[in-house]
């Protein structure tokens, strides 16, 4: 489970573990080469988001937008602060793929912030980092300190007059801060309440100012487009879906962890580099994006590629690449009634629908969980799902809803099983045994 | 940090580390937006103190010349801020559905058994507190278990449980 690295890698290429991620490290792997060209060869800010764009980089945070695209949307001629922010606060469920990047290869992110900063005219960055990965946080302010003193970031970097100052600022428990705005908001020293959008960050950001805000993975694929053109970063996927992407694998595998492969990879090739299903059982269900992104049944998964558009063919979403991967051990019931609980936990309670309808909506899968649950619940659900979605100030509402209503569509029947018999259609052993290995034997 | 006011006052002020600390983190904002350090701040507060009563919050928001309101909402907002006493040690488990396909809830159940409380109570001798963690970004090392906020440990077999509760005096 040390190396993330595969075959593909373009992210985590090279790496050893912890003993690698130091910029004397990253400059030996051609670490700020790309920086370099841009600031040495003349390379207008243009330029590279024409570069950006013929890549097809699409935003790793979760809602695939084209990177390119936003960055055009910077005011370019705005005369004072702009910013760039960098959303490192992983907290949907499923996802881990950010902190490798920290881990391994900060010096990538930096870069990739330093060349977005040129690009769209900001001096400044902050790098929001999830307050649960304390150590990264620690490194990521270590890596900055390298790279100051190396003089990529700070003032009239490789003397090309170029200024671009990064911090990093942490989360303190709160998922909700995942969420741009809220981000912003958490930035400024208030809680991290979702703002109404219009205006966007690109007008009104980070203390008022125009604002870009990316996912980690997203600055980390940078370097590389700037390196070998963006021509190169596309082909290494496939149309509308440039590029590698690194795969967060949990649950019933017999290797979790991450894995960074081009887009367009077929599920079970995925699945058989994570070393196959866990003691042999058979594949019930997969979450591809994300606690938030519906739930797929097993077959239908099998015959997907790991790419935004067919994922979201299947109906499903690509999201963060979190694949939560089931078996047949798995009591559907149970782990919409976790993820359920999760969202009204994680509510900010800005909105009516979201703040009382996540609390029902748990409240009625707990019940039938524990063997309360009446014929018509399932509708009830089904309605309340659909009550909350698209009727809040973001899309949390949206992420509390598509489990719930994914879960039913697909799973009915154990969902009745469970309304009339009041117990799990999976016996409460047999799940447990799917389970328990990690309790029983460490891993490392 | 160990020159801790003591609990039992319940007075509190930030000592010389805390305060060159917060400073650090106030320089990365722009002038004017000392608050933008609220965060970090009440982080500091809270390892100085083992938790954050009203007066470190108080403390907090002194230091950075803000409402101490402002501070109180962002302590109560984030859940790592401890804004009620807690054990020496504060062991969360995550048990969210990723880490629990792994054993997340068997660990916290072991955890559970162990020390003879429950979430979000604390064993009598005050030196364990338990809480029920959400997704805290690790999931391919679960069952994750994260002590005093910033000491994460991966993979935690009973053995392994074992071996942590037993070094945390
Ligand atoms: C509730 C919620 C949580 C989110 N959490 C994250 C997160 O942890 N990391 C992230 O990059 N984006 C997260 N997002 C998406 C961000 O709002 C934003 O779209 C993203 O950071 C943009 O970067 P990208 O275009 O590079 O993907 C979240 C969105 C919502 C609604
Ligand atoms: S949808 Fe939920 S989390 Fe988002 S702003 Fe509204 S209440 Fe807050
Ligand atoms: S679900 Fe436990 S760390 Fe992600």
């Amino acid at each position: 489970m040390s190396s993330p690295d595969t075959p593909q890698s373009i992210l985590l290429a090279g790496l050893d573990g912890d003993n690698t991620w130091g910029i004397e490290h990253y400059m030996k792997r051609g670490g700020y080469s790309a920086l370099r060209k841009v600031l040495e060869s003349g390379m207008t800010p243009e330029q590279i988001i024409a570069e950006v764009k013929k890549s097809e980089l699409r935003g790793r945070g979760g809602a695939g937008f084209p990177t390119g695209l936003k960055w055009s949307f910077m005011p370019r001629n705005f005369p004072m602060d702009k910013y760039v922010v960098c959303n490192s606060d992983e907290g949907e469920p499923g996802t881990f793929k950010d902190r490798d990047i920290l881990r391994f290869n900060p010096h990538l992110v930096i870069e990739g912030m330093a060349i977005a900063g040129f690009a769209m005219g900001c001096s400044r960055g902050y790098n929001y980092i999830h307050g649960e990965v304390w150590s990264l946080y620690e490194r990521f302010e270590q890596a900055l300190a390298e790279a100051r003193a190396a003089g990529f970031i700070g003032r009239n970097i490789l003397g090309k007059g170029f200024d671009f100052e990064l911090f990093a600022h942490h989360g303190w428990g709160a998922y909700i801060c995942g969420e741009e705005t809220a981000l912003l908001e958490s930035i400024e020293g208030k809680k991290g309440q979702p703002r109404f959008k219009p205006p966007f960050p690109a007008s009104h950001g980070l203390y008022g100012k125009p604002t870009t805000i990316n996912n980690t993975e997203t600055f980390a694929s940078i370097p590389w487009i700037i390196d070998h053109g963006g021509e190169a970063f596309q082909a290494l996927g496939k149309p509308n879906n440039g590029g590698t992407k690194i795969f967060s694998v949990s649950g019933h595998v017999n290797r979790p962890g991450v894995y960074e492969i081009p887009l367009g990879t077929p599920f079970p090739a995925l699945l058989e580099m994570c070393g196959g299903m866990r003691g042999g059982r058979k594949l019930k269900a997969v979450i591809p994006g994300g606690s938030s992104a519906p739930v797929l049944p097993g077959d239908i998964m099998m015959d997907c590629t790991m790419d935004y558009d067919s994922i979201a063919k299947a109906g499903s979403m690509l999201g963060s690449g979190a694949v939560i991967v089931m078996d047949e051990s798995t009591c559907m019931v149970k782990s919409l009634e976790r993820l359920s609980y999760f969202y009204h936990e994680e509510s900010c309670g800005q909105c009516t629908p979201c703040r009382e309808g996540t609390g029902w909506l748990y409240r009625m899968v707990h019940r039938i969980e524990h063997g309360e649950g009446r014929p018509d619940d399932l509708d009830t659900l089904d309605n309340v799902a659909s009550n909350i979605a698209g009727r809040t100030i973001c899309a949390l509402g949206d992420a509390a809803a598509f489990p719930v209503k994914s879960f039913i569509k697909h799973f009915r029947p154990e969902f009745e099983y469970h309304v009339e018999h009041k117990r799990c259609l999976v016996p409460v052993e047999v799940q447990r045994e799917g389970s328990r290995i990690y309790v029983e034997h460490a891993a490392c | 940090m160990n020159d801790t006011v003591s609990k039992e006052t319940m007075s509190f002020a930030l000592n010389e580390a805390s305060r060159a600390a917060i400073d650090r983190e106030v320089a990365k904002y722009p002038e004017g937006q000392a608050i933008s350090a609220v965060m970090a701040g009440l982080r500091i507060a809270q390892e100085q103190n083992g938790w954050l009563s009203p007066e470190a919050i108080e403390a907090v928001a002194d230091y950075l010349a803000i409402p101490a309101m402002a501070a109180m909402e962002v302590a109560t907002f984030y859940n790592m801020y401890d804004v009620k006493p807690v054990g020496r040690w504060k062991i969360v488990v995550c048990t969210n559905l990723p880490c629990a396909l792994s054993g997340g809830e068997q660990a916290a159940e072991y955890v559970q058994e162990k020390l003879g409380i429950g979430f979000n109570e604390t064993t009598p001798d005050g030196r364990f507190t338990l809480k029920e963690g959400e997704c805290m970004g690790v999931c391919g090392d679960a069952p994750a278990i994260i002590v005093n906020n910033t000491r994460l440990c991966s993979w935690m077999s009973r053995e392994k449980i074992d071996a942590l509760l037993d070094e945390l005096k």
